[in-house]
């Protein structure tokens, strides 16, 4: 059972009126077993920039460290926030120039005075491409038809976090590689806010039952 | 195999080395050899890009679709870019490649302004590079994954070209790639002429497109159309064609003969 860490995964990048969220589920598998089942793969890389990761848990987590290591320098020397899109290049020049050794697809958002919030997707081969909302991971092909329908531009917070959180857990009622808890990140101009949603808490969709009381004690 | 032994360098995780053109790597962290293979396999890819000569100039067309396998992922892809004041790129095939080579171009746009000799890089120039680009990449067996369309108009001559990602190349009054090579190309060789004006031009392009729409799995309809003219380039917002569905035939295609398809 030694097959390399991958993350299936579901995550999201979503544009808002005022700034952005980032959600993701939370399942980590080898193979078939689920190593991790409440990992947190939205992952800061500086104050005001996070990344939703996706494919090899390794690859990804290697590419965030270095990326978040550039940018302290880049903070540093220019002496304000970095800027999305900087963060997103930064991203995309790993991923495009080891493309024959990654297999991680990500999704760069966060807040910065210049663009306000944005959203920048990543995929395997490196393209970087700016989008009012992204979706990544073996999760995202259950989201395609849902989210064409249900996205609308300029949502208010609420509604974001809804619709995010939503897809992800319709994402993980068909997704094998996608489950647990899903967690979100919300990022504008006032700071940064993380949420929880249990996986016992999520919306139950079709063909699926609600937990019996139970005796057993946790 | 000699050539082979050469490629079982030393692996390195290479970091902002081709950020800077040809120099040394800003950083790198070296790992154990393992062969470097390269000759990728396309992700994100652009299906087809056509393009014409006509009076004023230039006319090349592509949709904004960027597949991922069967999958049309992206909708919005912007895969016709202006290079200079007188030229465009199309490009069908991997994404991040075509990416790539805008940032390569953007720099010999650069450096060839930095003369400050009031020479400027025109569409045959642009097509010169781009080819030794392409098949320079090709030697090394790890390809820019793309196929592209180069069109301008410089001192009233008109120049419209093609480089594959194997270093092939040529000029012609009229190009296509991908799927227009089979769909396009045929009605190109029968309708187009010299003398086409921008609307007979527009017309003919926006027929293959819609041929292209119909036929080909990867296109979507949503297109660009770009005019460079001596003036300039000149990229439309996207736009959708006119389909054309209700035939007879198409609303009871197995009427008379059951089982059929």
């Amino acid at each position: 059972m030694d097959a390399p860490h991958s993350m299936g995964t579901t995550i999201i990048g979503m544009e808002y009126a005022e700034g952005v969220i980032l959600g993701a589920d939370s399942r980590t598998t080898t193979g078939l077993y689920v190593a991790n089942r409440a990992s947190d793969k939205i992952t800061q890389l500086t104050d005001n920039v996070y990344v939703c990761r996706s494919g090899s848990a390794a690859d990804s987590q290697v590419v965030s460290d270095y990326v978040r290591y550039f940018l302290n320098q880049h903070t540093i020397q220019i002496g304000k926030a970095a800027s999305v899109k900087t963060a997103a290049t930064l991203v995309r020049e790993l991923s495009y120039q080891n493309k024959s050794f990654l297999e991680t697809g990500l999704i760069v958002a966060g807040w910065d005075i210049h663009e306000g919030g944005s959203v920048y997707g990543v995929p395997l081969g490196g393209t970087m491409l700016r989008l009012p909302f992204a979706t990544g991971g073996s999760g995202c092909s259950y989201l395609y038809g849902f989210l064409d329908q249900a996205w609308q531009p300029n949502m208010s917070r609420e509604d974001a976090e809804k619709l995010v959180v939503k897809a992800i857990a319709l994402a993980i009622a068909r997704d094998g590689a996608s489950g647990g808890v899903v967690r979100t990140i919300n990022v504008n101009a006032y700071g940064v806010e993380r949420n929880f949603y249990a996986g016992d808490q999520l919306p139950l969709f079709y063909d699926e039952l609600a937990p019996r009381p139970t005796l057993m004690q946790f | 195999m000699r050539w082979e032994e050469e490629g079982m360098k030393q692996n390195a995780f290479i970091m902002g080395n081709k950020l800077m053109g040809s120099s040394p790597h800003v950083f790198s962290l070296i790992m154990p050899s393992i062969p470097i293979t390269h000759t990728q396999t396309p992700y994100v890819t652009g299906t087809s890009v056509l393009g014409i000569k006509y009076k004023d100039g230039v006319l090349i067309a592509a949709d904004t679709a960027g597949s991922y396998g069967s999958t049309t992922r992206y909708k919005s892809v912007e895969r016709l870019r202006p290079i200079g004041q007188n030229t465009l790129v199309g490009a069908t095939g991997e994404m991040s490649d075509f990416q790539t080579i805008l940032q390569i171009l953007d720099r010999l746009i650069i450096t060839n302004a930095m003369f400050d000799d009031d020479n400027t890089l025109g569409p045959p120039d642009i097509h010169s590079y781009l080819n030794r680009v392409m098949y320079n990449q090709r030697n090394k067996l790890d390809p820019f994954w793309n196929t592209l369309v180069l069109g301008g108009v410089k001192n009233g001559v008109k120049y419209l070209g093609n480089v594959t990602m194997l270093g092939l190349h040529y000029v012609d009054d009229h190009v296509a790639t991908g799927f227009g090579i089979h769909l396009a190309q045929p009605i190109f060789r029968n309708e187009w002429n010299e003398d086409m004006t921008l609307e007979q031009g527009t017309k003919l392009l926006e027929k293959c497109m819609l041929v292209l729409f119909y036929r080909d799995r990867s296109a979507i309809n949503k297109m660009q159309i770009a005019n460079i003219t001596e003036d300039g380039v000149k990229i439309s917002e996207p736009y959708a064609l006119q389909t054309k569905w209700d035939y007879e035939a198409f609303s009871n295609p197995t009427v008379g003969n059951e089982g059929s398809w």
